[in-house]
């Protein structure tokens, strides 16, 4: 392995300003990071473990009826947190169904947002890849390609980002409290991932040094408990990324729906928000022609970027699958197999 | 090595025969416990590592190294390229005999598949090495690739599978489809897979002078031995490999394979012992894998739906420097009693390392072909698959016409359809859900594997205090050899198995022959029955011309060893025990050889095969396609049964496999570089926990006087036989939609 130096920071304040050199990382749990560093994608020089940090693996619900996630807080600790669970089910069902219970228990609220992207040329050093080497060039396009995006891609990646937890986050409008070189700051979290556009090097709105401190559930989230679930379709019962995912949430009132929202995961560089299509249930009752209306609407500028068109179509019923879950309710008790298509089978069989 | 501590008494221990007894495995506390040592666990001491720098191209030359800037690296010792390595006896592509297959151990510059070793740097720390291998950075001057079923022009090879006719016929098959009724032509793909056994190929070997010792994983501790005597021109008793367990094999640790001779040349090289361990990544190329196939189909039936030809074409691929040629066509000789069977193979040369044995070697490859064609007719001919299958039950052996030497398959339909309910299953697809609306499919396969065995010997000891030993060096793979194996010796020197002392596992003991072909505990356990048979007849031969002794004229026949007594036959009071013996006769110990080995004449008159019928339920969301697998149940006859407990988990583990086989494995290449993209188990999908419903096993009475003294058929590959049809066929069952390119993916059922 590359030598690398090793730094514990006691304070955030020690910890962005070790950062901030170039060719230095944080490290969180390292469930993603090391496993990069171990195939020679990352070579950081320096990594500045974040795991000693005081004050970062807190769950806190604010005054103003918003909750605060700790970056340190692990995504089992966070999904099992029943309060969290009751207030947010789309995000502690997203969760679980992720990764494997060994990852989750390891896994940080701030190292799943910054995952990188799974694209197999961006892990495999010998293949040209913009993303890990800026101008290289791209394999996955004319390459094994059919999990890769539909949405929001450009000719210089086509990668998708791999995170189920920020699919219901980005619905609920959850914002990034971040700490860099000149102070505090926040943003929104769709603002966090970028579209490849020319730049697939950057993944994110983050600058050198920037450390992710929290994540922040706005008041208004938690109007959604009553009708929200994560839907994700894979290639197997557990313990594989989304083909594609959706996070749907519902605010009905008299057999209306008030407010909808609706991400998908999969699908582009970034967990994507169909905002467009959300205004399509606006005041209506939940029907399926209005989810088919909206599945329309959400996919509309997709497009394949190889052998995916089959993505496309796969989005479509996902969304109208996950309306129609989050508009019969969020079941009261979190399924065994969370997020699955399977969640609520039942034994019996008949013709 | 130290003394292994197996448990000697297993919980529910029964006195009286062994065999038959479900025991836990005896190396399970070990195991449990992190005390049973695996080959990368040793480490002697001054020992270096060693990691393999590895191509990623797949076909051209390498044309620098950058040796100066690894050997910079702090704790890098040297450097092992093709320009500095210590001289093989012989030349590693030369052939010695079949199964010598040709290795890449830094001959030449060429490259001929990603992932070929290319040089290997050997350091103080794991790190040191891994980090000099980056720094190598490798130049190449790189040829296209040769990549998938379609790479170049179709040849047709001399044999396949070891030394199997490429074509088979009888009868005439295009007159038998002219006739048909109905006729079905369909192609099948199965993709490249490869073993992961949990525990990667690792070697640590030390030199004394001529000396070598080697812990090793392997499945062939004889065959393993014979191939490093002759690439290091050293006598096979200067060689010690120490091999007591594999976390797993499958196959892909039967042979020498090209990384373990760099951890010996290593070691030569430094003049001190070396470990070298693959990475994960590693095994995608070096040491075997399932070749890709194309099979095309095409059977014929009367109007009642009785066979009138079966033609089955396997398009197959092999390395661009060796041959191995997966027999997918093989797998139509047995089942189906049809009146003409053509089988033939063609194949491809692409730039992957050698395709080789893994589990079920062509029989997995075509049984999901076969059952799936066979399922397809049973639709065509509107009968119900069992119904179809029973109708073309052979009752001799179709393609030779040889009766069975045993043949339960008929039991096995009718054990599995009754546990599984198959008589409720709807003709029609698509016909069945759940009520919560999801889609419910039945589908059905036959399982067939055949009965082998190979040569092994074995040795017997019963000693003055009436213990007993028996040394055998046998495979323990994760099967439970340790435990199987120890129950065939306490019967056979006539002791309960905490009265023997049972040997394995090195290379010093007699030959056990290869852990493969399902036929380790036949093999074995014969050599074992015999040399037991054989220590109790000395043992008798001193008690009966003894005068002093209760046994004195009762002549071998006459007497029977149980419970660590002589009995005489005719008047079971009279009888004294090993001890008492031994002690008379003054002597320490008495011990005897005996082999096993196939019986020639037994096999020219009888087809020797086990065999299954295994039922899967799955469930498919209509509108999302994803499959999950929620029943299976396999009703298998397999001869006796040593360890009822094992036969069930192996039994268990072929039908994961299948399902596995049908629904997930596959090594995705690029088609420009002709590297694997998802050489990792993230991403190369097999089963988890959660993918694996309740599953059913069957083990059907079955006794076959012809295949080995003891009966035993094999139990290790047939699971995944017949298993991954039945999962293909209830998709099919549920959807209405045929896949035919394995794995099935969600985009095929998006309808
Ligand atoms: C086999 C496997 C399967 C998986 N399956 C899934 C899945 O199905 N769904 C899913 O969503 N995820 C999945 N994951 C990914 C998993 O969720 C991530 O690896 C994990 O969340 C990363 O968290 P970590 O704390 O280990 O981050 P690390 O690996 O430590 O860090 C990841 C990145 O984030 C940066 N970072 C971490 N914390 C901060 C911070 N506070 N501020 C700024 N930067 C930071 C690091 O520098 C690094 O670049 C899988 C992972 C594996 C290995
Ligand atoms: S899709 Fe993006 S991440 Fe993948 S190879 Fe292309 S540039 Fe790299």
């Amino acid at each position: 392995m590359k030598p690398f130096d090793y730094v514990r920071p006691a304070t955030v304040a020690e910890a962005v300003a070790a950062a901030a050199q170039p060719g230095a990382s944080y490290l969180a749990a390292g469930t993603n990071l090391l496993d990069l560093m171990k195939g020679g994608v990352s070579r950081p020089d320096r990594l500045v473990d974040l795991t000693h940090l005081e004050g970062l693996d807190a769950i806190d619900r604010l005054a103003d009826g918003g909750l605060r996630i700790g970056a340190l807080v692990s995504n089992a600790d966070l999904a099992h947190d029943a309060a969290f669970a009751k207030s947010y089910p789309a995000v502690a069902e997203a969760l679980l169904s992720g990764a494997s219970a060994q990852l989750r228990n390891a896994a940080t609220v701030g190292g799943n947002l910054l995952q990188r992207t799974r694209c197999a040329y961006f892990y495999d050093t010998a293949s040209r890849c913009n993303k890990r080497e800026a101008g290289s060039g791209c394999d996955a396009r004319g390459g094994e390609n059919r999990t890769q995006a539909v949405l929001g891609w450009s000719a210089n990646c086509i990668a998708t980002h791999p995170s189920d937890f920020c699919v219901p986050l980005v619905a609920l409008d959850a914002i990034v409290e971040i700490e860099g070189k000149n102070g505090r700051r926040e943003i929104a979290l769709d603002e966090l991932h970028r579209l490849p556009g020319d730049t697939p090097e950057r993944d994110s709105a983050l600058e050198p040094g920037d450390l992710i401190v929290a994540v922040r559930l706005p008041p208004a989230a938690r109007g959604f408990a009553a009708h929200a679930r994560y839907l994700k379709v894979r290639e197997r019962t557990s313990y594989a990324f989304a083909v594609v995912s959706a996070a749907a949430a519902l605010r009905i009132e008299n057999g209306k729906i008030y407010e909808a929202r609706l991400a998908l995961g999969g699908v582009a560089a970034k967990p994507w928000r169909a905002r467009a299509a959300e205004d399509v249930l606006r005041g209506v009752a939940p029907t399926a022609d209005a989810f088919q209306e909206v599945a329309w609407r959400a996919l509309t500028d997709a497009k394949p970027s190889g052998d995916n068109a089959f993505k496309i179509e796969l989005a479509r019923r996902i969304v109208v699958r996950a309306l129609t879950l989050a508009a019969a309710g969020t079941p009261a008790r979190m399924p065994a197999l969370p997020a699955s298509p399977f969640a609520s089978t039942s034994g019996a069989i008949h013709a | 090595m130290p003394e292994l501590n197996l448990t000697s008494a297993p919980a529910h221990l029964r006195h009286g025969s062994n065999i038959g007894q479900p025991l836990t495995r005896r190396d399970g506390i070990l195991k449990v416990k992190g005390q049973a040592t695996y080959a990368a666990d040793n480490h002697p001491p001054g020992m270096l590592f060693a990691v393999m720098a590895v191509s990623s191209i797949a076909r051209g030359r390498v044309t620098s190294l950058d040796v100066t800037a690894a050997k910079r690296h702090p704790g890098v010792v040297d450097v092992m390229t093709p320009d500095h390595k210590p001289r093989l006896a012989i030349d590693p592509e030369i052939k010695t005999n079949p199964f010598v297959f040709r290795m890449e151990v830094l001959q030449s510059n060429e490259v001929r598949y990603a992932n070929q070793p290319i040089a290997v740097v050997i350091a103080e720390t794991l790190e040191a090495a891994t980090e000099g291998a980056v720094l190598l950075a490798p130049r190449y001057e790189t040829l296209p690739a040769l990549v998938g079923l379609d790479a170049g022009e179709s040849f047709v090879p001399p044999v396949v599978g070891v030394g199997n006719p490429t074509e088979n016929h009888r009868g005439d098959v295009e007159a038998g489809l002219a006739s048909a009724e109905k006729q079905i032509d369909a192609i099948y793909e199965t993709p490249p897979q490869y073993h992961n056994a949990m525990e990667p190929h690792a070697i640590v070997a030390a030199w004394d002078g001529d000396s070598l010792s080697i812990d090793m994983p392997t499945q062939g501790l004889m065959l393993s031995l014979g191939r490093i005597a002759e690439l290091f021109g050293i006598a096979p008793d200067k060689i010690h490999i120490r091999s007591p367990f594999l976390g797993g094999g499958f196959g892909s640790k039967g042979l020498m394979a090209g990384p373990q001779v760099l951890g010996v040349m290593a070691a030569k090289l430094i003049g001190k012992p070396v470990k070298l361990v693959l990475r994960r990544e590693q095994m995608y190329g070096p040491v075997g894998h399932r070749a890709p196939t194309r099979q095309r189909l095409r059977i014929g039936t009367d109007g009642e739906g009785r066979l009138t030809a079966l033609d089955h074409h396997a398009r197959t691929v092999s390395s661009t420097f060796d041959d191995f040629y997966e027999p997918a066509a093989d797998a139509s000789h047995t089942l189906y009693a049809a009146p003409a069977i053509r089988t033939s193979h063609d194949a491809v040369r692409v730039n992957t390392g050698t395709p080789l044995f893994m589990r079920a070697p062509g029989e997995a490859t075509g049984s999901i072909a076969l059952e799936s064609a066979i399922d397809e007719m049973a639709w065509a001919c509107g009968i119900d698959p069992l119904a179809l299958r029973l109708k073309n039950y052979a009752e001799v052996e179709p393609i030779t016409g040889k009766p069975f030497s045993s043949k339960a398959l008929r039991a096995c339909y009718e054990q599995g359809a009754a546990r599984f309910g198959w008589s409720k299953r709807s003709l029609q697809p698509r016909q069945m859900r759940d009520d919560s609306g999801l889609l419910v499919g039945w589908g059905m396969g036959t399982a067939t594997f055949p009965a082998l065995m190979f040569q092994a010997e074995a040795r017997a000891a019963i000693r003055r205090d009436g213990s007993g030993a028996m040394e055998i060096g046998a495979h323990d793979m994760g099967q439970g050899a340790w435990t199987a194996l120890a129950q065939i010796a306490a019967d056979a020197v006539g002791l309960d198995i905490d009265r023997v002392e049972f040997k394995a596992g090195t290379s010093d003991l007699p030959d056990a022959g290869i852990a493969g072909g399902s036929a380790h505990t036949a093999t074995a356990g014969a050599a074992i029955h015999s040399a037991g048979a054989a220590v109790v007849a000395k043992l008798a031969d001193l008690a009966t011309r003894d005068e002093r002794s209760p046994l004195f004229g009762a002549g071998n026949a006459g007497v029977i060893a149980r419970d660590g007594r002589l009995i005489r036959r005719d008047d079971e009071s009279r009888g004294e025990s090993y001890a008492e013996i031994l002690a008379r006769a003054g002597v320490a110990e008495v011990e005897a050889r005996g082999t096993g080995a196939p019986n020639p004449a037994a096999m020219e008159e009888y087809a020797m095969h086990a065999h299954g019928a295994v039922f899967a339920e799955v469930k498919v969301d209509p509108e999302l396609g994803q499959i999950r697998v929620t029943r299976m149940v396999g009703a298998f006859a397999a001869g006796r049964i040593v360890n009822p407990h094992l036969v069930k988990s192996q039994l268990f583990g072929g039908m994961i496999w299948g399902m596995s086989f049908a629904l997930h494995e596959e090594a995705i290449t690029d088609r420009r570089s002709g590297r694997i993209m998802n050489a990792n188990l993230g991403e190369y999908h097999i089963p988890v926990n959660a993918d694996v419903p309740p599953l059913d096993v069957i083990t059907v009475e079955e006794h076959d006087t012809h295949v080995n003294a003891l009966g035993i058929k094999g139990v290790g590959e047939i699971g995944i036989t017949g298993s991954a049809g039945a999962v293909a066929n209830a998709v099919w069952h549920a959807t209405g939609v045929r896949v035919r390119r394995f794995p099935i993916k969600i985009e095929e059922l998006l309808t």
